[in-house]
């Protein structure tokens, strides 16, 4: 008997945690579809100020998802020979070069936007570009893709298993694409996924970087939020869920996998 | 398989890595085609970085060559110099089924589709694990590893067949098994073959000819015979087989030996009537081991000696026993 009372206490707890995360969540999704939230549900549900925000800002969610898929090319093309030579040469140099790596996450979004602007800010064309954006959302996002394949490579042997190709006869690309590559599938996956959804939610650095007419999804949003109906706002948000959710979802669905 | 085998000459080849830690002194070797040769030696005495020189795996400080039937290969690199090569932790490829990871030489070699699979078979038949042919490597006993490991390594026709330590990470009974369908593997073949093992009695078992190796240089070179017989210096006497020292003066009537050490096997000791001993000694420890029963005995304060029990007897502790030299037996050590 204790012990199913324990249970319901722990189940209680648990759902009062999610609960409290979950609901300014739901609200916000439920404004979203509110005829008037002032006035509550009992106003209607319309999808009236869904379709008002992809009238009004498509082009935010475009420019959001072209960054993203840019951005994941990138940081794959340079992250993933990156982490493979720092684990090759291992040691003190590879660690002290991978903290480098990892200094923009732990810099303000501000500061780096700042001095990208102080760098190429001159460059007129490249200021107003999308471009400007991607180098801003490659130097915060390259870090997690170094670090997801490089755990991967460490915890496999794959310099023995590139050893055992190379003894059958497998020049290094040979050896690279057909074994290096399939048994650090796993961390590229969960780089792209992290990579993905951080370049699509990305603020910071966002704001400071863009012009009027390179605005993406988050910066759109606090647009919405400035200068619009709460409705309108809140109807974003929940395009906004409804494009992150599944990255989330996969992200944990790899991570369970792993285990 | 082979038409010619190949022969395998080492010129000076010494390894100093970058840290400078010198792994091997200057080594000269000549391997004869279809030789079997084990590398043994105790961990830390450069027997591996000799055999990934052979293979290609590590180049030669300067001036070292490795030569391949007159063919100098020391700048070639592995995928370039048709070597089979078992790794000790197998190297197997988890990405790929075990048909997939015996074939992926062939695959390499471009051989098409048929060939590969013809030979694929034939080594699963080979090494009687055709019921495996579609598990995933992680899905395999260590036993089962090993024999694809094989498999893997000579499916490819290699000229050199190299093994590091491949049995360590196995249990005794599967090593014992695995020792004898090796050694029957290179006698089929008669392919030129390194092993590399710290274990002696796979040496002896295995190889037509042992190199034992210590802190980087060759300590003797011969067959299994040769160096358990006759070893030539101290390091390998002790490294090969268990070996009883002691000094001539401490025999009962035999001043021949006086201030001499003799040096024997336990073998090379009985145990006798009183009379007839050179020795006499306490029963210190007594190990069981089935077909025979090692004793230590205290022959004074200090020093023991190992010795064969007889057949099936049991010896107290504490009991004192008369042991005999067989004096023609005994080990000289060149000067």
């Amino acid at each position: 008997m204790a012990k199913k009372q324990n249970f319901i206490l722990q189940l209680i707890f648990t759902l009062l945690v999610c609960s409290f995360l979950i609901i300014p969540v739901f609200l916000s999704a439920l404004a979203g579809i509110t005829e008037n939230f002032f006035v509550g549900i009992k106003s209607g549900f319309t999808l009236r100020w869904v379709f008002e925000v992809l009238d009004l800002y498509s082009e935010t969610i475009y420019l959001s998802l072209i960054i993203a898929i840019a951005c994941l090319l990138v940081t794959l093309i340079i992250g993933i020979p990156a982490a493979y030579v720092l684990a090759r040469i291992g040691g003190r140099v590879s660690r002290i070069i991978e903290e480098t790596i990892v200094l923009p996450v732990a810099i303000p979004g501000l500061a780096i936007a700042l001095a990208l602007i102080i760098i190429y800010g001159g460059y007129r064309d490249f200021r107003s570009s999308w471009y400007f954006i991607l180098v801003g959302h490659i130097l915060f996002t390259l870090p997690f893709m170094v670090r997801s394949v490089l755990a991967v490579l460490s915890s496999t042997n794959f310099k023995e298993l590139e050893e055992g190709a190379a003894s059958l006869g497998a020049p290094f690309w040979t050896r690279f694409l057909t074994i290096v590559l399939p048994n650090i599938k796993p961390g590229i996956l969960a780089g792209s996924l992290m990579v993905f959804t951080l370049s699509i939610g990305e603020f910071n650095l966002t704001w400071m970087l863009h012009t009027p007419i390179t605005k993406t999804l988050p910066v759109g949003l606090a647009d919405s939020y400035a200068s619009m109906r709460l409705e309108v706002a809140s109807a974003y948000t929940l395009i906004f869920f409804i494009m992150i959710i599944p990255l989330l979802l996969g992200m944990q669905f790899l991570s369970r996998k792993k285990n | 398989m082979q038409k010619e085998n190949t022969s395998i000459d080492l010129i000076s080849c010494g390894k100093t890595f970058k840290d400078g830690t010198r792994a091997l002194e200057k080594i000269n070797l000549n391997i004869k085609g279809g030789e079997t040769v084990v590398l043994l030696g105790p961990s830390g005495c450069g027997k591996t970085t000799l055999l990934r020189i052979i293979a290609g795996l590590e180049e030669p400080d300067d001036g070292g060559q490795v030569i391949f039937n007159k063919e100098n290969v020391t700048k070639l690199l592995i995928e370039k110099r048709n070597v089979g090569m078992v790794f000790q932790s197998y190297a197997l490829f988890p990405n790929m089924n075990v048909k997939e990871n015996i074939g992926y030489g062939l695959k390499v070699r471009k051989l098409d589709t048929k060939q590969i699979d013809d030979r694929v078979s034939e080594m699963l038949n080979m090494m009687s694990i055709n019921d495996l042919s579609f598990r995933t490597i992680d899905q395999l006993s260590g036993g089962q590893r090993q024999r694809v490991a094989l498999a893997r390594a000579i499916a490819v026709r290699p000229r050199v067949l190299l093994l590091d330590e491949p049995l360590t990470a196995l249990d005794a009974i599967l090593r014992d098994r695995l020792r004898v369908e090796i050694d029957s593997l290179l006698r089929s073949l008669g392919i030129t073959a390194i092993y590399v093992t710290h274990d002696q009695s796979e040496a002896m078992a295995l190889g037509d000819r042992i190199v034992v190796m210590s802190d980087g240089k060759i300590s003797q070179i011969g067959t299994p015979r040769n160096i358990y017989f006759h070893p030539e210096n101290e390091f390998v006497a002790d490294f090969i087989g268990t070996i009883n020292r002691i000094s001539g003066n401490n025999l009962k009537k035999f001043v021949s030996f006086e201030g001499q050490e003799l040096l024997f096997r336990p073998e090379d000791i009985e145990i006798v009537e009183e009379k007839n001993s050179h020795i006499t000694g306490i029963v210190k420890a007594s190990f069981f081991l089935g077909e025979k029963t090692r004793l230590i005995v205290n022959y004074n304060s200090t020093e023991q000696l190992s010795v064969e029990g007889k057949f099936k007897e049991e010896y107290k502790i504490g009991s004192e026993i008369s042991l005999r030299i067989n004096t023609d037996a005994l080990i000289e050590l060149p000067k």
